[in-house]
Parts: C-alpha cells; structure tokens; sequence
C-alpha cells in the first residue's frame, strides 16, 4: 500500500517504471511492449470516459487500461 | 521449388504492403473471406523465392493466437530465411522482435520499412553501422512508395547463399552468464531440438517459457539445474523478476544500438501531426461526437443515395440486359420452355438479385479499409472500451464488431487480437448480431415492399435492434457462462497515416471478389439446386405446382414453427433454410419460390406477408445463424464443435424469441386500437 503506480501519475506527467505487479500473460504483454523497469512512461491522455489512458514510451503511444496501469510501480520522473 | 522466406514484423509496420510489392498478384492462396488467412504465401515477381506474410506480432512469446502461430512457422517449417520488417518511426520496440528473431540462428535481412516517414520527421538511421551492430544486411524502404524493393530480394539471395547467420547478440553480463549456465545445462538435448539452436531455447528457459521445457524434453536433474540457475539470477536484481530482467536486458541492448544509429531531432513533447488530429479526434468532449459522426457518414454514404444509384444500375443491367440477351439466345436455339424457367427464373434472378448489392458492400468495404489503414479503428476501440468492457469485451473487440456489419467470417477472423480466450469466444457470439451485408438485400426487399416512405427508417431500425440484442446478450453472457472475465486492454495507438489508395482499393477488391465468387459459385448453385427442388416432387417428378415439389413438402413440415412469427407460409420457411447457405439466398430463393424478380417480387410479397409479418421475417432473418461460411469460421476460431454449435443454437433461440415478442406484442397492439 501507498506505493506509486502509474495511474496515479497526472496527466502531462511522467514516471519510472520500478516494477510490474501483475502477472501471467498480461504482465508478459506489459513486458514486451517494453514497459520494463527503468523505462520513462509519460502519461498523455485519458479516454473520453474516463479509461483507458494513452501513455508514450519508447518513441511510442500505447494504450492501457487503469486496472493495469494500477500494477506498473512507479517513481516520480527525476528531471 | 526456390527458397521459403518468412516475412515477420510487428503489426502494422507494413508488412503486407511489402508482401504485397514483392509479389505482385502472383499470390497463389487468395485472401476470400471464408479461407484460411492465417498465413499467406506468394511467389516473387523477381528471384525464385516462396515469401509467407506471418501474422504481426511483437515478441516470441506463444501470448496470443497470432503469436503462436508465427512462432510455429518458424520453428517446424523451418524457413531458408526470415525478412524481418520493423518499422523506422518506431525503431526501439521493433528491434524487441528482431532480437528474439536473431536467436532463432537463420539467415536474416531487416528491412527498415517508412524511411520517408523517417525523412520527413527530421530523424537519421545510420543503416550501415545498424548492418554492422547487427550483423545483418540492412534495407532501408519505403513500401508504400515501393522503393528500394528489389534490393530486398537481393539481400536475401545474399545471405542464403553465403548463409550470413547473425551473431548471437551479448548481453549484460550477470544475463550472459545466466544464459550460458542454462546452455550448458541443455546442450546435451542436441539430438532432441530438431533445427533450432540452443540460444533461443536457454533464453526461453531463462524467461520461464514452459512449452520449451517440453520442447527440450528436459529431465526431472536439468530443471533442477536451470531452477537454481534462475533464482540467481533473480537474486541479483531489484525487481527479482526473470521476465522482466530479460526483456531489460533485451531493451538495454537495443537502447545502446539506438543511441548509436539513430538521430532524433526533435524533443519529445513537440506535437507531432498525430497529436493534433488526436487533439480533436480523442479529445475529451469531442471524441464521442466525432466517432458517431464518422460512422452516420460511413453508413450514410454506403446505404444512401450513392449506393443506390450504382445498384440501380446493376439491377437494370441484369435485369433488361442480360436477362433479355439469355431469352434472346433461348429463342434463337428453340430451346425448351423449362431452360427458361431454369435459366431466367432460376439463375438470374437468384444470382441477379445479388448483384446488385455489390456497390453497397464495396461502399462498405472501402471505408472500414480507410478506417483501418489511416489508424482510425485503433481510436474506435481506445473511445469505446470503457463501453464495450460492460459487456465483458474491450475496445479490441470494437474493429470486429464493426467490421460485423460487412461481413461475419473476417470479423469473425478479426477476433485473432484479442488475446483473452473469454472475451474472443463472446466477440464471436456477438459478432453475428451485426446486421452483415448480405441481410441488407432481404431488407431491401421487405422495407421496399411494406415501408415505402420509411424504408431507410426501418432498415436502420434492424441495425440498432442487432446493436440491442447483442448488449442484451452480452450482458447476460458475461452474467452466466463468462463469469469472473478479466480481459486486458494493451494496445499500440499507431500514427495516423493518408491511406494508400492502391492498398484501400486492393482490400475492397478482394472483398468484392470474394462476394463476386459467392455469387458464381455458392449462389448460382445453389439457385439451381433450389429451383430443381422447387419443380421436382419427392418422387422426381416435375410439377407444375410448386407446393407439391420437394420444398413445398419440407416447408409444409416446418412451416407451422413460424406461424406464431407471423410468417407461416412454406416459401418463407424455406427461404429461411436456403438462407444458411448464404443470407442473400433469402432474396433469390423467395423469387423462385413465387416465381417472380425485382418489382413483381415486391408486389408478390406485399400480398402473402402484413407490415408486421413482414417485419418479425426481417428481424428474424437478422438474428438467426450466419451463414455457411460464417459457421465454419466460427467453429475454427473457436476451435471447438461445441462452442460453435452452441453460438448458433443460441442465435436461432434468441431469432424465435425476439420475433415472437415483435409479432405478438404488435398483434396484440394492433387489435388495441
């Protein structure tokens, strides 16, 4: 408990990924899209209904929803 | 023979646009609706080479459908080489694949596909010093503008012929020394491995990719082994995670490659085109309005005036041209009175009648292409899944149900991305509910009959209605059979980019002429075989009467299923039987039935059916089982029989219900007042 996660990060903000809490294939999926540790995710928009959220990373948009943005630990971005 | 080549990349890097430049029209498994597309393979224009387009993926890890069967290719069918396609705007997460491809020990060429897009971003890739880092031929492209193509094909004859192997890639060293432990550990298997080195599977072992335990056949001592090997590993990090420290190490490889080779001037916060675009199309207030306004414009365009004129005109070509060319040649050869009833009654109306759908379903098929190609339907699902995850879907189920409304079987095969067994088998149950292409035409017919001035009105209403009861289904599904579903929602937001014309005209084509070949084949025959079964009688007979005859009998059987629908009648049930074969064989198979075509047709119905008979046979035809084609579809893709036959017994149920309550409660309305 009171660990950051991803969704907790504002829009127009970003983060370091710390580690992936979830599991099986999901955590996989998560994995190979390259949301490693370390990696900087920034957070770009949030759908018109509330979730999912659309992120960058690696050059790249990537659209995720809350319930796993809730498993990607996070700390605030150092810059 | 000539040499097979496996064509890999992510998905949507243009993958299929170079499969489609290198060769040309000479693919030999064709992409109709109904056949296999899982893979395809061409030959080459140039060179003597077998290319197979493998489904897009972005890693080797057997995650979804579409993973799996990429990664079997590779392994069992053992291909001379692999072209491995990435895309330039997006070269970090692409290089992901290319380095699990590098462990499979082939000959390899990369193609780094959007140079143009590349160019015109002001960004720089140093091909030669990638070739270098990489150790593999590099082609920089640009597909869509087919340059640079024929050195693709050069580069591959090159490094089959030299057989250039990339070097295994080194990683940090706490990995490599992982890896290598587990290698020793497994070396021993040689024998059992069949074609692929030991690389791949050590880093397989290492990820805690079971399926290679049983690969390797490893015993009860060498898991042990590669057990402790892992724990560590694990040990030595942070995280303690294998998956993830792999992949990191995968990506630090990679970052180091891209630091190297790639020069991007531009900060990362500068609004790129796509970011202004999405700033209208995924904003907040207006993305919902913009979505329904897009798809109204795609509906409209394709059921509304420009539609109909170009079906009009088919319908006066087959019906004044071609039917009076067959009569005139009749007449010539005094042919006997039945070839006409055969051929005209028979053929050309059945076939006839179809046709002139085909400007609508092109209409369709051209924009779901432009939706597709631009990265439109990415948006759809982004904006819907919060919607469709109610129903136990998720915005990935949103392209296949689109697609629905053209045809069922690719929106059926559309269903491959969605990598949660659960929410695809209930896409797939709900994906029948989109009123497909084919209804339109039994629509067509019963609104123009009974609902002159509201025609549009009421054929719209069919659309909402299979909207509705897919909900209604859906939510009662996910309440019983697919309880306690979690489905994911990881999905890449692509750029926008101007669809390629030659790439949207291409796609419709291929759909028209599925259509086309449905029509000549499926359709003719079957208009033959049901005008044979509407003049013959149980006893081969021909009769005059087409009660007496083989159908009249089997429909007189049936027929009093229906009669609580409001459509009792022999011919009706029996149309509904040849409509498994195909939905437009409703429309052509109730034209021989009475005997007539085009307006005569109409004016036949208006007499044996009510406004509200009319309607409950629409709505019926709108639920019950897809055809034929769909259900073999449907049956693949689930994978299993019973699946299958459950999803269509459960459509027809819902069908008799639905129409009942219409008919009854209308009957009961109509005697109110």
């Amino acid at each position: 408990m009171g660990e950051l996660t991803l969704n907790d990060i504002k829009t127009g903000s970003s983060a370091v990924v710390t580690k992936i809490g979830s599991l099986g294939p999901l955590k996989r999926r998560l994995i190979d899209m390259g949301i490693t540790p370390g990696v900087r995710i920034f957070v770009k928009k949030v759908a018109p209904l509330g979730d999912p959220i659309e992120i960058r990373l690696r050059g790249y948009e990537l659209s995720i929803r809350r319930t796993e943005a809730k498993n990607i630990f996070v700390k605030k971005d150092n810059e | 023979m000539g040499s097979n080549i496996a064509l890999i990349g992510n998905p949507n890097c243009g993958k299929t646009t170079l499969f489609n430049a290198l060769t040309g029209s000479n693919q030999y498994v064709g992409n109709w609706a109904g056949v296999t597309v899982e893979k395809k393979t061409g030959r080459t224009i140039k060179g003597n080479f077998n290319i197979t387009d493998l489904p897009g993926i972005y890693s080797l890890s057997p995650y979804s459908l579409e993973e799996r069967i990429t990664r079997d290719f590779v392994i069992n069918e053992n291909p001379d080489a692999i072209i491995n396609i990435i895309d330039g705007t997006n070269i970090e997460r692409n290089l992901y694949l290319t380095v699990q491809l590098i462990e499979l020990g082939k000959p390899m060429v990369l193609v780094v596909n959007m140079m143009d897009d590349v160019e015109a971003k002001g960004w720089s890739i140093d091909c030669d010093y990638l070739s270098k880092l990489l150790g593999m031929p590099i082609v920089p492209i640009s597909a869509r503008k087919s340059e640079n193509i024929d050195e693709v094909l050069k580069q591959v004859e090159y490094v089959i012929e030299h057989r250039i192997i990339p070097p295994e890639i080194t990683y940090d060293l706490k990995t490599q020394n992982a890896l290598n432990e587990i290698y020793s550990v497994i070396v021993k298997n040689i024998c059992d491995a069949g074609k692929i080195p030991y690389n791949f599977y050590a880093a397989k072992l290492l990820e805690g990719d079971m399926e290679s335990v049983k690969t390797l056949k490893l015993d009860n001592v060498q898991l042990g082994a590669v057990e402790k090997i892992v724990r560590g590993y694990e040990k030595s990090s942070e995280c303690h995670d294998r998956e993830a420290m792999l992949a990191d190490a995968r990506y630090k490889f990679i970052e180091e490659v891209v630091r190297k080779t790639v020069v991007k001037n531009e900060s990362e916060e500068a609004l790129t085109i796509s970011d202004k675009i999405d700033a209208i199309v995924t904003n907040r207030f207006l993305a919902i309005p913009v979505f329904l306004l897009i798809m109204f414009l795609m509906f409209s365009f394709t059921f509304g005036p420009v539609g109909k004129f170009l079906s009009d005109i088919i319908e006066i070509l087959v019906n004044d041209v071609i039917a009076s060319f067959i009569s005139g040649i009749l007449e010539k050869a005094n042919a006997p009175q039945w070839t006409y009833r055969l051929l005209l009654d028979g053929v050309v109306s059945g076939v006839g009648g179809i046709l002139t759908f085909l400007p609508q379903i092109a209409i369709l098929f051209f924009c779901l292409s432009i939706l597709e190609d631009s990265g439109y339907m990415a948006r759809a699902a982004f904006i819907t899944d919060r919607f469709l995850r109610r129903l136990g879907l998720s915005g990935k189920s949103f392209i296949p149900m689109i697609m629905g409304f053209g045809c069922t079987t690719p929106a059926v095969m559309a269903t491959r991305t969605q990598e949660n067994i659960n929410e695809r088998r209930m896409t797939i149950m709900l994906v029948p509910f989109m009123s497909c292409g084919a209804k339109l035409t039994i629509y067509a017919l019963f609104a123009g009959a009974f609902f002159k001035g509201n025609k549009g009105l009421v054929i719209f209403s069919m659309y909402i209605l299979g909207f509705l009861v897919a909900i209604a289904v859906g939510l009662l599904l996910k309440k019983t059979v697919f309880k306690g579903n979690m489905a994911l929602f990881v999905m890449e937001l692509p750029p926008y980019r101007m669809p390629m014309p030659r790439s949207v005209l291409k796609n419709t084509w291929d759909k028209c002429k599925g259509f086309l070949v449905k029509a000549g084949t499926v359709i003719f025959s079957m208009s033959i075989v049901i005008w044979l079964l509407q003049n013959f009688s149980p006893s081969l007979h021909m009769v005059n009467d087409s009660s007496q005859s083989i159908f009249g009998v089997i429909g007189t059987t049936i027929a009093p299923i229906f009669a609580p629908l409001g459509f009792g009648t022999w011919q009706a049930s029996v149309s509904l039987l040849s409509g498994l074969v195909a939905k437009e064989a409703v429309v052509s198979s109730l034209g021989v039935l009475y005997g007539a075509g085009g307006d005569s047709l109409s004016a036949v119905i208006s007499s044996v059916f009510t406004p509200l008979s009319a309607y409950s046979y629409m709505v019926f035809c709108l639920l019950y089982v897809p055809c034929v084609s769909a259900f073999v579809t449907i049956r693949r893709e689930m994978g299993s029989f019973k699946w299958a036959l459950a999803s269509a017994a459960m459509q027809i149920g819902v069908a008799y219900v639905v129409s009942l309550f219409i008919y009854q409660a209308g009957s009961l309305i109509e005697r109110m007042f």
